[in-house]
């Protein structure tokens, strides 16, 4: 590894190995001696019993190529990740300010493209991405609401620094890991739960139902909401089941609507039914066979002139991939300060376009220390960690670049904090990041806590579920006065 | 009233048929065991063949079987039956397709539920011929039963009392009139006065296998306590509606769930339903075998598929039937 220092949300160490007889940060003043007071083989005990629990639940994560026996349970973690009132405080109010710029540009870009006026963000970068959609120019969508759903990755570098790493503003996943590690850390510790108050995540569905159905077409009293899912061969169908029958509403596959009279319908046993929103789990390229992706036969036909003509409403919008992209990603910063007159709470990680001859050139011969992701995409797949990389691979990566530079954006390799975690050695650091969990609509919230990965093999950097990443329950502290 | 879409009420009708059909499986190819197992059991019949052939006779699909196996006899036809992943009516395949159905349809269904059937798919998937042969026919028949009665007791005792419940009764219900009606067709030779046979102790063995296979030997002889004959046999199976896997009985299911389930798009299911539920309500053994108990079952058969194919076209997913 390039740098050996890392800061311990636990102890506040830098640069720790093992834990020893080491100061306790306050987040961690009650799970601190808690897990001193367990024993390997306890903690073994409850790890096993987590295991039973989600396997009932049916909380599985489906790898991609795996073959069919590729159905597997997310590593589950059962120390808590802690974070005080203060630092959360931060957090939120950072995720919010991010995502209201980002939905401020997305009206934006489809409608008087100011901040391209304004000169603030080349206009190529936007018009000629691939995940903008000329269909939405001029469509106005319910309370000017793009992104229902944010869910924004950070990680930390120290005790006051905190980095966005991207924004996730398609489909973001991973709240049903959120609310299902809680559901059974509460079963686990529920003593634990009374010493330490923690702000509650499981009004999440609730609150997302409520957003979604504020924002049903005009003149709908009682709207109808369906998820509307690629089936169940997607890596996140448990996420989609989980989701619909915590919200009560219906798990819809393309395949149970179509488009009639300029409504949206799905099948039901007694004949068709109108849909008036929509909560898609599927990418805008599938939604429509008409205007997207002549093949797709996970999508509607016809639901994007619906769309437009304002008969349904999609959440997350169609359009939003533009702005989650990482070559728009340095631009959002510039957008908090030209939408909101701001300065962000939250700092971007330096970031290099590789389609930027400088930026290039330098990237070019620091491939060993930097990483190197592509524009578009997404788990973790595709990319070059440098420092873990054999010169063969950067050689071979260093091809893929010049092929098509401006596909490619690179990142100084970051110093993410680590957490006690449970490993096969005793509690050892670990590294994480974390993804909080925006919603707007009627209101904008973001739940307390959100998802944090861990990166279980020891040294590691990478925390992607699909790249063998673990999960934690993430607990804001309540009783230092947070009132959600 | 819940919504439930067309095509959740169709994995949940069609899980149901295939359960009860893998059950019903079990049972042809017991009543044939129990009979092959008899002294002069095989072959005793020329003009309609060996057991064996009368079970490869009402599967659907069977046209493979002389290719891939040189002999019709109690081995090749069961593993054909059972464990065979090429037969689509094998039980091997029926429980793969009732468990891909609750796989899609994981939401309707309780954990209790979805276990009961994918513990089921993942011991068979895991069977082999040689293992099932020693572990004894009659072990796996009775144990195919077994997982197919906890399919249902699960369903009954866990799942809510809503129309994705009728509907998964609704399949239940038709598949096992089909089941009954041509597990009697295969064998309403042994059950037709023949002449010389009449009470002879090669009938009376096998009408009792017959009705072990079908869980009446013991009703029978509560019901008519008199030996075995076959128009009681097949009285039992076609008119009496307290025996649960008669025509008549499953007839009464059908009807009342389709009230249950009910709407303007189900009536002509009723209707056809409650035809044919009238034939069984006021019709008489004895008619049926003086007009001939095959052309009965031919018909009753037709007609029964046809109430399945307008509850197709009325509430599940036109294209699947």
């Amino acid at each position: 590894m390039a740098n050996n220092s890392f800061f311990d949300e636990m102890t506040g160490a830098v640069g720790a190995g093992a834990y020893g007889e080491s100061q306790l940060r306050d987040a961690y003043s009650t799970v601190g001696p808690w897990l001193a007071g367990m024993s390997h083989r306890q903690i073994s005990a409850k790890l096993k019993e987590a295991e039973t629990l989600f396997r009932r639940m049916g909380i599985t994560f489906l790898v991609y190529g795996g073959g069919e026996g590729a159905e597997r349970l997310i590593p589950f973690d059962i120390i808590p990740r802690v974070l005080t009132v203060a630092e959360w405080a931060m957090i939120e109010s950072g995720c919010l300010q991010r995502v209201r710029a980002l939905n401020a540009f997305l009206w934006d870009i489809y409608h008087d493209q100011e901040i391209i006026a304004a000169g603030r963000i080349p206009r190529e970068d936007v018009f000629l991405n691939a995940r903008y959609r000329p269909e939405m120019i001029g469509i106005d969508v319910p309370g000017k609401t793009y992104i229902h759903i944010a869910g924004i990755d950070l990680v930390r570098t120290g005790e006051q620094e905190f980095y966005v790493l991207e924004d996730n503003l398609r489909n973001p996943s991973g709240v049903s890991y959120m609310l299902e590690n809680r559901e059974v850390m509460m079963r686990l510790f529920p003593k634990l739960f009374v010493e330490n108050k923690v702000a509650p995540v499981s009004d999440y569905p609730e609150n997302l139902l409520r957003n979604l159905q504020a924002l049903a077409p005009p003149g709908v009293s009682r709207p109808t909401v369906a998820l509307l899912t690629p089936g169940i061969y997607n890596s996140a169908y448990f996420e989609h089941v989980f989701l619909a029958d915590e919200m009560g509403i219906e798990l819809v596959e393309g395949q149970d609507l179509f488009v009639a009279d300029d409504l949206v319908f799905m099948r039901t046993t007694h004949g068709p039914m109108r849909i008036d929103v929509i909560y898609r789990r599927i990418n805008d390229e599938y939604l429509d066979p008409l205007a997207f992706e002549p093949g797709s036969i996970l999508g509607v036909p016809g639901l994007l002139s619906v769309y437009r003509a304002g008969g349904v409403t999609l959440a997350n919008a169609v359009g939003t991939g533009v702005a989650d992209d990482k070559a728009i990603y340095r631009y959002v910063p510039d957008m908090i300060r030209f939408y909101l007159g701001e300065e962000p709470v939250l700092a971007n990680v330096l970031t290099y376009a590789l389609g930027d001859t400088e930026d290039r050139a330098y990237v070019l011969d620091h491939l060993a220390e930097l990483v190197v992701k592509e524009v578009g995409g997404a788990g973790g797949y595709g990319m070059l960690v440098g420092p873990a990389a054999s010169a063969d691979e950067i050689e071979a990566y260093r091809l893929r670049i010049l092929d098509d530079p401006a596909n490619f954006i690179a990142q100084p390799t970051l110093a993410l904090s680590t957490c006690p975690t449970f490993t096969d050695a005793g509690i050892a650091p670990r590294h994480v990041d974390l993804r909080p969990f925006v919603l707007s609509g009627l209101t904008q919230t973001v739940v307390p806590g959100g998802l944090t990965r861990v990166a279980l093999k020891e040294g590691s950097l990478v925390v992607n579920t699909s790249q063998g990443g673990g999960t934690k329950d993430t607990w804001v502290l309540s009783d230092q006065g947070y009132t959600p | 009233m819940t919504v439930v879409l067309s095509r959740s009420a169709d994995h949940l009708y069609w899980m149901a048929r295939q359960m009860e059909r893998a059950d019903n499986t079990a049972r042809i190819l017991e009543a044939s065991y129990r009979m092959s197992l008899l002294p002069l059991g095989q072959g005793l019949d020329e003009d309609s063949g060996s057991e064996w052939d009368a079970v490869l006779q009402i599967t659907l699909d069977n046209a493979d079987f002389h290719d891939r196996f040189s002999e019709v006899n109690a081995d090749t036809v069961i593993r054909f039956m059972t464990l065979d992943p090429k037969n689509p009516s094998s039980i091997y395949s029926i429980t793969h397709a009732a468990r891909e159905n609750a796989r899609a349809e994981r939401i309707a269904l309780t954990t209790e539920m979805w276990e009961a059937l994918n513990s089921t798919w993942l011991e068979i998937s895991a069977m082999t011929p040689a293992r099932l042969a020693s572990r004894g026919y009659q072990n796996f028949f009775d144990w195919i039963k077994e997982r197919s009665h906890l399919f249902r007791g699960t369903a009954d005792a866990t799942m809510l009392r809503d129309e994705r419940y009728h509907f998964l009764r609704l399949g239940t219900s038709i598949e096992r009139a089909d089941n009954t009606a041509r597990i009697l067709d295969v064998k309403y030779h042994i059950l037709l006065p023949d002449g010389a046979d009449v009470g002879s102790a090669i009938d009376y063995m096998q009408w009792g296998a017959f009705l072990r296979a079908l869980s009446a030997y013991r009703i029978y002889h509560h019901e008519y306590k008199e030996p075995i004959k076959p128009i009681h046999v097949a009285d039992l199976m076609i008119f009496k509606d307290y025996f649960p896997r008669s025509l008549h009985n499953c007839l009464n299911d059908v009807l009342n769930l389709l009230a249950l389930i009910g709407g303007p798009r189900g009536e002509e299911a009723q209707r056809k339903a409650g035809e044919l539920h009238a034939l069984l309500h006021y019709g008489t053994i004895k008619s049926v075998f003086a007009e001939g108990l095959h052309e009965f079952i031919t018909d009753f058969i037709a007609r029964n598929t046809a109430v399945g194919n307008e509850i197709q076209a009325a509430y599940l997913l036109p294209e699947r039937g």
